[in-house]
């Protein structure tokens, strides 16, 4: 189970991975690369997991939010919302290599499994771009609802989500066609999306709204009949419910729990995936909006935009143990297993 | 005036699907899944393209319709004093023209459509009138931009009785106070909620003592009367109240400035000790002549300088990015606070359609005013309206008169029982509103 957090592979391509990984990352197990972009700085820091320090930082266009690595790990993708471009990292020499002509305002991204297609939500077009990652071609373009942000890809490839933060829906794509096929309105600005690895749940976070909607996924094959089945909120005693505005969602299957960041409420919310209940709000920096969890699910590692840090927790006890500096604004976090180049 | 009918995204048509939403009571359309290719790569901006006609009216026949009618008078207008500052003739419209397409591009997705109206009178038209004309064809939801006394004459006609008029221009107090009516929601701020919003960060920045320099129009001392109320909420004083003297003139004057580097600091050389001046100049013909000439040297908020304004053509975070480009798209000019109030009032009445499935004044007012109503608007929490006087609750940004927004109140530590934004502008223990 290690390395296989990959949530966007097939049950196929997940076991051969794990399998690889385990003979490269036996031993010394658990040493990973936390890659974070600061949005106010134009660069993403790269820490080691073990000592926590910086390794290095990488410049980048302008306004880097979205960060996500290939399934092989090999690259980042680094969309830079300001630059209109997304910067791709060679994860072995840490510096920028190539970009993707990501169309205007990229925010977010999701990659297959195979690590052949990139979705990419242009903000500021109303539109999801599917873009061939080897070629940089444009495969396709989805016109969605207004400000698209959240991006994912089903665990088997089928379909991708897509939220639109004005609109209040997540649209399904059929991957295949390009197309649309089903609309869920869910409560407002929805910012991220995730299925479920049985593909039985889409997952929406609603920062405004302040829930987390369930989506019953479970007749997969016909997203129009995918509904809203429950809705989590949140409650902090001596805290405005304003302040409570889910954003990221990070899945722990392990424990079968989803972390999920809270911002102004400076705290991550952490979800038993079973029961859809809050168990324990985790104190954090300010203005948490995105983590990641470490390729062995010990550690939770999530962004602090006001504070300029990336709190890590122990998954375990649920304590946040350290906090990481990092460069100003803080936005999102990605961790591949193993040391750059390793 | 120009009839403006729904334009339907052509391309968002053919990907209708239909949508059960829970909790949403609307009925989504049967329609077929998509049966058009998907975009090409060549069509940029797909919601701006009016497609196949007759899929999309055959499409919207099956929809939820919602009319709004935009009721305006192209009052005069005062030009900015700043020759840097545009001449704008058309705030406000272009707001309500840009939600139109996005509320259609919304409700596309699950069954909904808009359609805008527009009756924009002369200066000397009869705005009452063309509101009866917009009533008797069954209009029944507005977007007012007007005046106060027009905007009561309209809300007062007996068929407007179970109207929702949205006020997206006047900030006068007395149509949140004595003059509220049941059947106007205000989306603008009104001066006691600016006059709070800078008054709490002149607290925070620890400069309580305010100069308050202005003209004396009827909006001029609504906005005076409301900083003397703020600064005896938050422990501010105004210092003096002095009314602006040397006559307005033209705004472009060769060798100008000359005399008016020898006036303003004798117009304020008398002022008792203070931390800034408060310029009150609805007009806009003295303000931004005060910075840098002021006898002492001090920072100037208000009407000009540093204003709190619901929106900002500078201010660019919680998604502000999407309205700063949208805007220029269409309308060829940055956003003004007017377009912003237009858009944000028909977004409320679009999104209490949609999640409420109803499309009727009285059906959507009922929502609007639920507890289940949280409007997203790029101010980094939920917006939702006061029910005792129908005011839209708001952050505020402060800046206006800046190159960069200086900051957003509530400020921190202004505490309130249940809405941190209800320290901006009359709580309901103030409330002077009594619905009839």
């Amino acid at each position: 189970m290690i390395l296989c957090k990959g949530m966007s592979m097939t049950r196929n391509s997940l076991a051969m991975a794990c399998a690889a990984a385990l003979v490269f990352f036996a031993a010394p197990a658990w040493a990973a690369t936390i890659f974070v972009s600061n949005e106010k700085d134009n660069t993403v820091t790269v820490i080691d997991s073990e000592t926590l320090e910086p390794i290095k930082t990488i410049e980048t266009a302008r306004r880097p939010r979205g960060i996500v690595l290939s399934p092989d790990n090999k690259e980042l993708f680094v969309a830079a919302g300001d630059g209109d471009i997304i910067d791709v990292v060679d994860t072995a020499k840490l510096e920028v290599v190539r970009t993707l002509e990501s169309g205007p305002d990229p925010e977010l991204m999701a990659v297959d499994s195979k690590g052949d297609v990139i979705y990419i939500a242009n903000e500021d077009d109303s539109l999801v771009t599917v873009m061939d990652i080897a070629s940089g071609e444009v495969l396709g373009e989805v016109p969605v609802g207004v400000e698209p942000e959240g991006m994912i890809v089903s665990p088997d490839d089928r379909y991708t989500a897509a939220t639109s933060e004005s609109t209040s829906m997540a649209h399904i794509i059929d991957n295949e066609t390009i197309k649309l096929v089903g609309n869920i309105l869910v409560d407002s600005r929805p910012r991220e999306a995730k299925f479920t690895k049985d593909m039985k749940e889409l997952w929406v976070s609603s920062e405004i709204g302040g829930t987390v909607s369930i989506v019953d996924t479970s007749d997969w094959d016909n997203p129009r009949n995918w509904n809203v089945v429950k809705k989590i909120t949140f409650e902090v005693p001596g805290l405005r419910p304003e302040q409570l505005q889910p954003v990221g969602m990070d899945f722990d299957e392990d424990h079968g729990r989803i972390f999920v960041p809270l911002g102004p409420a400076n705290r991550v919310a952490v979800i038993d995936a079973k029961t859809k209940e809050v168990i324990d709000y985790v104190l954090v920096g300010q203005r948490p909006w995105h983590g990641e969890f470490g390729p062995d699910y010990k550690k939770y590692y999530v962004a602090n935009g006001l504070t300029n840090d990336v709190t890590v927790i122990d998954v375990e006890s649920l304590k946040a143990e350290k906090s990481v500096p990092v460069g100003r604004l803080p936005w999102g976090v990605a961790i591949m297993p193993g040391k750059p180049g390793e | 005036m120009q009839k403006l009918r729904l334009i339907l995204p052509g391309l968002f048509a053919v990907c209708l699907i239909a949508v059960l939403s829970p909790g949403a009571a609307f009925a989504a359309p049967e329609t077929p899944p998509a049966d058009a290719s998907a975009a090409k790569a060549s069509d940029k901006a797909p919601a701006d393209k009016a497609a196949d006609g007759d899929k999309a009216s055959e499409a919207a026949s099956d929809k939820k319709l919602m009319r709004v009618y935009y009721l305006g008078k192209k009052y005069d207008e005062p030009l900015p004093l700043s020759y840097a500052e545009e001449v704008i003739t058309d705030k406000g419209i272009q707001g309500a023209r840009l939600m139109l397409k996005e509320a259609n591009q919304a409700g596309n997705f699950v069954g909904h459509a808009f359609e805008l109206d527009e009756g924009i009178v002369p200066k000397d038209g009869d705005v009452v009138a063309q509101a009866k004309e917009a009533l008797a064809s069954g209009h029944r939801i507005f977007l007012a931009d007007l005046e106060p006394d027009d905007l009561l004459a309209v809300a007062d006609l007996p068929e407007a009785k179970d109207a929702i008029i949205m006020n997206i221009r006047s900030s006068a107090t007395k149509l949140r106070q004595e003059e509220c009516r049941a059947n106007v929601f205000h989306i603008i701020p009104d001066y006691a909620m600016r006059a709070d919003a800078l008054a709490q960060y002149l607290i925070w920045k620890k400069w309580p003592k305010w100069y308050v320099l202005r003209r004396d129009t009827p909006e001029d001392q609504d906005y005076a009367a409301q900083v003397k109320r703020s600064a005896a909420r938050y422990g501010g004083k105004v210092v003096e109240d002095q009314i602006y003297r040397l006559p307005p003139g033209a705004r472009n004057l060769d060798s100008g400035h000359q005399q008016v580097q020898q006036q303003i600091p004798l117009e304020t050389e008398s002022a008792p000790a203070h931390d800034v001046v408060w310029v009150i100049n609805s007009d806009d013909d003295f303000g931004d002549y005060l910075m840098y000439r002021t006898y002492s040297p001090r920072p100037v908020v208000g009407t000009q300088g540093l204003q709190a304004t619901a929106w900002d053509k500078s201010y660019t975070e919680s998604g502000g990015m999407h309205f700063q480009n949208a805007i220029p798209r269409l309308a060829d000019r940055k956003p003004v606070e007017r377009d912003y109030t237009a858009w944000l009032g028909f977004r409320a009445l679009a999104d209490a359609a949609m999640k409420s499935g109803k499309v009727d004044a009285k059906g959507v007012k009922k929502y609007m005013l639920s507890d289940d109503f949280k409007l997203e608007a790029f101010k980094g929490q939920a917006l939702s309206f006061r029910d005792w006087d129908h005011q839209m609750r708001q952050p505020i940004i402060l800046g206006g008169g800046t190159r960069v927004p200086v900051s957003t109140s509530p400020q921190e530590g202004f505490l309130h029982q249940t809405n941190l934004t209800d320290t901006l502008g009359f709580d309901k223990p103030e409330s002077k509103c009594k619905f009839k």
